[in-house]
């Protein structure tokens, strides 16, 4: 008998029965945005008028799919661009920031540590305005000083990519962290005695061991990089991610069947995303 | 000599990259916007330094009226949070079997992992006037015409809820997780009653993870953008729904600059505030794993 359960059974029921309406709670939108993909109908409501895929392969307007939207599939080529070169970069600051913060004893690193955390409790809007405000006032001091037009530096994917780099390399940060901090020194000490160099016990042993947290790193990185909305929406410019492009839609065309199909795109991507993650976590571990 | 000139060059190495990324994304760009509230235009491309920005805020009442029905719906989604959360976490850490408890944990982050634009287009979904709720009440004979049950504060609070209870849960499980049942066992071998073991063991030992969840989902809630306004529709006078209209749409990035700084002071003091009247650390709190 379980003591931190109620004991009646009525009241165990009642229980049972605030799980299920919570869990019912959480999956109701999730489940209406991705069942309205299927519905042929011209717009996202009741009735169900039957089963249909138009919404992802159709090319007769009005019952345009998601894979024959120009619009929507450069939304989803600017996502993925964006996704895997802020993944990639916060995944490689991240181990160097692990390395730095679990290895290495420097003056003051109890602030710097603080320092590193902060990205994550700063609002995202707020992270966005800044990044825009000071890449503009370089951008505009480089004009006046030099003459020279830093378009880069203008709004666009290469702001959209340093502004969710800001924050993702804290989260790649701490999850590399986490697994560093498992890893026993003494395997290090041993490969260093049979006469292997600090590179080569890096490279056979270290990194290694690290591989499945900064893989994990690099699809949580992604996939947040992937739907993040607020930071992404101050620092876009005219080549818009996914998020910003389905946003865009459903404020001034308003909402399609074909937006639902994104949605359950989207969600089946991420599941299978976190899956992976989950599923090379397990094996390693297990090894 | 050569291991510490070894290990000096390896910490500059690693420090490189973390100071360039704090410092040019993080640190300087914050002083940016400081130093932008603090330019008064008087024509254009002629400023002058001063504080006139932060007072146009303060006479403006729908300025700082926004800046507190953000506050205040912020503290109700908190407290929603913790209430709807708490049964929820401690079903899952102390009753859930153990095979059980890591599929409910599991449930229960997969909407973390869908895009808060999608959270909202669902709930749009079920609550405008031609939704599935409005449908269906009207199939069962309930209400005669449709209703609309989008675009009120009810209905923003819920659904900013919705988004933020998952970070409520997970600190809350990842504490009461390692509470032993014998404590329990203990409280009403001792004549506790259900509420007093509640309230004098089970609370103070989630304590942290309270702590914890509450800073994070206010911070959320504060700093949220598409679920008031997508939900709340055009009037839902929300903190960053200013700060996106005066930089996007009115392009005065002086007052957008004084907005932010006021929201960051706004929510660096409710965080402060709340760590230090429990006693905890930010350190911790945050990055527990």
């Amino acid at each position: 008998m379980n003591v931190a359960a109620p004991n009646s059974g009525f009241l165990r029921g009642v229980y049972g029965g605030y799980m299920l309406l919570f869990f019912l709670y959480l999956a109701a939108p999730l489940i209406v945005a991705g069942v309205f993909a299927f519905n042929d109908s011209n717009f996202p409501a009741l009735p169900w008028n039957g089963f249909t895929l138009k919404w992802f392969f159709g090319t007769e307007s009005p019952k345009i799919g998601m894979f024959h939207d120009s619009r929507l599939l450069r939304g989803i080529g600017n996502s993925l661009y964006i996704g895997v070169i802020v993944s990639a970069m916060a995944v490689a600051v991240g181990t160097c920031n692990a390395f730095l913060f679990e290895r290495k004893q420097f003056p003051f690193k109890g602030f710097f540590y603080i320092l590193m955390i902060v990205p994550l409790v700063i609002p995202g809007v707020i992270l966005g305005i800044s990044i825009l405000v000071f890449a503009s006032m370089i951008a505009n001091g480089a004009d006046d000083a030099i003459g020279i037009e830093l378009g880069m530096l203008r709004p666009g994917i290469p702001l959209v990519i340093l502004g969710q780099f800001s924050f993702l390399t804290t989260i790649t940060s701490l999850v590399i962290a986490a697994r560093l901090r498992k890893f026993d020194t003494t395997l290090e000490d041993a490969a260093l005695n049979l006469g292997a160099t600090r590179f080569r016990v890096l490279s056979t042993i270290t990194l290694p061991f690290l591989a499945p947290a900064m893989f994990s790193a690099f699809v949580v990185a992604f996939l947040v990089s992937f739907e993040n909305f607020n930071t992404t929406l101050m620092l876009v410019g005219p080549d818009a991610p996914l998020t910003i492009t389905m946003y865009d839609r459903m404020v001034k065309v308003g909402s399609t069947p074909v937006l639902n199909a994104v949605s359950f795109f989207l969600m089946v991507g991420s599941g299978v995303l976190a899956l992976l993650s989950v599923l090379v976590n397990r094996r390693k571990t297990e090894e | 000599m050569l291991r510490t000139d070894t290990g000096r060059l390896s910490l500059i190495l690693l420090f490189t990259p973390f100071a360039l990324w704090i410092l040019l994304l993080i640190v300087l760009p914050q002083i940016g916007i400081g130093y932008l509230s603090l330019q008064v235009k008087l024509a254009p491309r002629v400023y002058e330094f001063g504080l006139a920005n932060y007072f146009e805020f303060l006479n403006e009442p729908i300025y700082w009226n926004t800046l507190l029905r953000t506050a205040w719906i912020s503290v109700l989604v908190t407290v929603l949070a913790l209430l709807v959360g708490f049964p929820v976490a401690y079903y899952i850490a102390k009753i859930a079997r153990k095979r059980s408890r890591a599929a409910l944990f599991l449930l229960c982050l997969i909407p973390l992992w869908v895009s808060d634009l999608v959270r909202a287009f669902g709930w749009i979904l079920l609550l405008r006037e031609t939704g599935v709720f409005s449908s269906l009440l009207q199939g069962a004979g309930l209400i005669g015409e449709p209703v609309e049950l989008l675009y009120n504060d009810v209905t923003v609070v819920m659904g900013l809820v919705y988004t933020v209870v998952l970070f409520m849960i997970v600190p809350l499980v990842s504490t009461m997780d390692g509470m032993d049942n014998a404590l329990i066992e203990a409280g009403y071998n001792l004549g506790g009653s259900r509420f007093t073991v509640l309230r004098r063991i089970v609370i103070p030992y989630a304590m942290p993870g309270i702590v914890a969840g509450c800073i994070i989902v206010f911070m959320l809630c504060a700093g949220s953008y598409l679920t008031p306004v997508l939900l709340g529709g055009k009037n839902s006078m929300w903190f960053t729904e200013q700060i996106y209209q005066q930089f996007i749409t009115r392009y005065n990035w002086e007052a957008g600059a004084t907005f932010g700084c006021v929201l960051l002071a706004f929510t660096s003091l409710a965080v402060w505030l709340g760590l230090k009247l429990t006693g905890q650390n930010l350190a911790s709190t945050v990055a527990k794993d």
